[in-house]
């Protein structure tokens, strides 16, 4: 056991040292985040001059073929490029979804054409990429689906509504799986598309969230034409599309979830006094912290377990399924107990105010999200029981019943 | 990055597998349980003759020299067998103390039957029930005799010797802690089996009146020396736990699918699931702990404190909730004598109290963060 690169992943290491060590600013440690108070608009123009020196070296997706501008690269030659670039100042946040899922959907059902056209704008951050499944009757049953595609001779026409599209206001084109055929059973009737999010029909509407910010947004479309060219698979195979982009998902090493973690905990707990002395010096503080510790720590030596099967060049087992089962409620837990450290000002939400500028309070409201958001907590024990544990799934009411035959609440 | 185990020792596991999956049956913990033998002689006759008393001591003191992954893997599967065998004593506590404090003639004298099998040894730290700690040791060492009481020592009724920490005065400072060995079959020492949750696992009162003691280390270093020595334990026991919350797991599944109840697998309930699904991430937190552990221990690395309490607390955590919930899932006639479940329960609970329990190592956790934050 060691933590050790091997010789090439050290080579690796060290030519993407050399390249952001002379195209990027170091990060250091203490100083203000050198992107804050800049508008969206500003900042997606820097990440799309960033994106570009990256694709252009060829870092911005290693692990694609070299004919679409990647390197051919290892998913630990991926890993280590991501842990390098963490400790450089640069723009991210745009091009995530498009590069990890949408354009790789379109590399295995797009046509040659196609990939031409719009593979490489993808990669050099000139065109952005969203994607539509969610809708507000279809959430973790997204098989479930309203939004309908009639065709209409060589188009198709797209009616309804998608839902927790991010970035789909400054997204170019997104994919979109919708209802072609409400009499098929549900997950036959199904079929898959690529989009212009700029067609007309085509509305985007930011969601409020429970904090009042608005990260994600809601896309309505009203007689929205398709051509039948931008199909993705056959007529009616859209779910297997569907899986394909899912699967990517799966493929992502998840990090956090964002937010306050131990290192805000154990500072707030130094800065505050309580009842029988210093925070950090309470017990029930104490039992927390180690709790929260190990969990953090289980989750990144797992996250090595991970790693080394890559580095190894196997597949890696299916440990690596429980990152945001864990780390998502643990988020939660941190924010809602740095607030009952604060106390009678734990409700404080103005960070001239409040301690560590609101960070608890600020991630008390995004924890729930978290635990929605990429499968929640039930999707995903359901995922832990059936695919790694092998369990029975669920007895299914809707699989053999055509889509226009099944109940429908809200 | 290679956070794993080597092939050879992947190797070493699967045969300590296939040997322990033959040898030890849960009729061999059962027998023990239900029978008047402290511990199964068979099996840990076999369990010598492998060679593995002597995995970690050095060849020059009749060992097999190998290093403390092939100990762990060794730990795993003993974990996951409930093998009720004085394995842990004598090899996590007492070889673990003789190197960690040991002269070399002490070494030379202990060590190869050890190894070898011909003396069992413990460590005797616990005095009823209380946390042993220096201002609450009672055990008093003087002019080279020891007098006191020890309980539970475990397999303190079938060791042959023991280390015993007891105090130089009654200052309560940890410098007033000392270590010795002391010849269990010797003058002055009284032992009986006591009764435990977990009586696969033989544990006994030792009274100590004037008996011989031989000193182990500095004579105001026995308190450093014991955290030391159970920091090491510690890896090596959440393997064991590991192991043994993965055969809940394992046997909770097996259950589940084979259960009908509403017309279906209770697998097939969410309710089950979900909890089979709990089992498994927390097994795999503590395992994922415990290989860091793994890691510290065998790289002897200043990281070692934080990473076996993380071990032991996450271990702890994971064996105690699959235990539980093993028989959960099993319904009524898991709370039977007949089925196996309440080995596990037993054999949980016992070892993640056996070190002190998992409060006390979360204390240890966070100011042993706290000293490396302020670094």
């Amino acid at each position: 056991m060691d933590f050790n690169d091997s010789p090439e992943e050290a080579a690796f290491r060290a030519e993407v040292k050399n390249w952001l060590a002379s195209n990027a600013t170091l990060r250091t440690e203490g100083s203000d985040d050198p992107y804050a108070g800049m508008s969206e608009k500003e900042l997606l123009k820097l990440a799309r001059e960033w994106q570009s020196k990256k694709a252009n070296a060829r870092f911005a997706q290693i692990t694609w073929p070299e004919e679409f501008g990647g390197r051919g690269g290892t998913p630990i030659q991926s890993v280590i490029y991501g842990q390098e670039e963490a400790k450089y100042a640069v723009p991210r946040g745009f091009f995530e979804i498009g590069l990890g899922m949408c354009v790789p959907t379109m590399m295995a059902f797009a046509s040659k054409e196609q990939l031409e056209r719009y593979v490489s704008p993808a990669l050099h951050g000139e065109e952005i990429w969203c994607q539509l499944f969610s809708e507000p009757s279809a959430g973790s049953d997204v098989a479930g689906l309203k939004t309908r595609c009639v065709k209409d001779g060589d188009d198709w026409i797209l009616n309804g509504q998608k839902v927790w599209t991010s970035g789909a206001h400054f997204s170019d084109f997104g994919i979109i799986v919708a209802r072609s055929d409400p009499k098929a059973r549900k997950h036959k009737g199904l079929t898959f598309f690529f989009i212009d999010m700029k067609a007309p029909g085509v509305e985007v509407r930011p969601i409020k969230q429970i904090s009042g910010a608005s990260n994600f947004n809601e896309v309505y479309f009203t007689d929205v034409r398709i051509p039948d060219s931008q199909r993705l698979g056959e007529v009616g195979e859209g779910w297997k599309v569907a899986l394909t982009t899912l699967m990517h998902e799966r493929l992502a090493i998840g990090g956090g979830s964002g937010g306050v973690d131990l290192r805000e905990l154990m500072s707030l707990a130094q800065s505050m006094e309580l009842e029988d002395g210093p925070a950090m010096a309470n017990a029930a503080v104490r039992e927390k912290i180690a709790d929260w510790y190990v969990r953090a720590k289980g989750l990144q030596y797992t996250r090595y377990r991970t790693l080394t099967a890559l580095s190894k060049g196997e597949i890696p087992g299916p440990e690596s399924s429980i990152g945001k089962v864990v780390s998502a409620p643990k988020l939660q837990e941190i924010a809602s107990f740095g607030m009952e450290i604060e106390d009678m000002g734990g409700i404080l939400t103005d960070p001239d105010l409040a301690p560590l500028d609101a960070a608890m309070q600020q991630s008390y409201f995004w924890a729930p999200g978290i635990r929605i958001a990429g499968g929640t907590d039930e999707i995903l024990r359901n995922i832990i029981a059936e695919r790694v544990l092998g369990l029975p799934g669920d007895i299914r009411v809707d699989k053999d019943k055509p889509y226009d035959e099944l109940p429908s609440g809200h | 990055m290679n956070f794993d185990f080597s092939d050879d020792q992947k190797f070493l596991k699967d045969q300590a597998n296939k040997f322990l999956t033959e040898r030890c049956e849960t009729t061999v913990p059962r027998g023990i349980l239900e029978g008047d033998a402290p511990y199964d002689k068979k099996l840990w006759q076999a369990i010598v003759e492998m060679g593995w008393t002597g995995v970690t001591i050095p060849e020059e003191y009749g060992g097999l020299g190998l290093g403390y992954l092939e100990l762990c893997v060794i730990a795993e599967e003993l974990g996951r067998s409930l093998a009720p065998v004085p394995f842990s004593s004598s090899v996590y506590l007492a070889t673990e103390a003789l190197l960690v404090a040991g002269t070399d003639d002490q070494k030379k004298k202990y060590l190869p039957k050890l190894a070898s099998g011909e003396l069992i040894g413990t460590f005797a730290l616990a005095e009823g029930a209380k946390v042993p700690l220096p201002k609450t040791i009672v055990t008093k060492l003087s002019g080279g005799k020891i007098s006191g009481t020890k309980l539970p020592v475990p397999d303190g009724d079938v060791a042959d010797f023991a280390i015993v920490a007891a105090v130089t005065d009654s200052s309560g400072s940890e410098s007033s802690v000392a270590l010795s060995i002391v010849d269990l079959t010797g003058k002055g020492v009284k032992r009986a089996s006591v009764g435990t949750i977990d009586p696969t696992r033989s544990h006994a009162a030792v009274t100590f009146d004037n008996a011989d003691a031989e000193a182990l280390g500095d004579s105001d270093a026995g308190w450093a020396l014991t955290r030391r020595v159970f920091d090491r334990a510690a890896v090596l026991f959440s393997f064991e736990q590991v192991g043994g919350a993965d055969r809940c797991l394992e046997m909770a599944k097996d259950y589940a699918m084979g259960r009908y109840a509403f017309g279906r697998q209770i697998a097939s309930f969410q309710a089950i699931k979900h909890k089979l699904a709990d089992m498994y991430i927390k097994n795999q937190l503590g395992r994922s702990n415990a290989y860091y552990g793994a890691w510290a221990l065998s790289t002897d690395a200043p990281e070692l404190p934080i990473a076996a309490a993380g071990a032991r607390i996450s271990a702890s955590e994971a064996y105690d909730y699959a235990s539980k919930e093993l028989i959960q899932t099993h319904g009524g006639i898991g709370f039977t004598w007949e089925m196996d479940c309440h080995l596990f329960l037993r054999r949980a609970k016992l070892l993640s109290l056996c070190l002190g329990g998992p409060r006390g190592w979360k204390d240890r956790l966070v100011s042993a963060l706290e000293r490396r934050n302020a670094a």
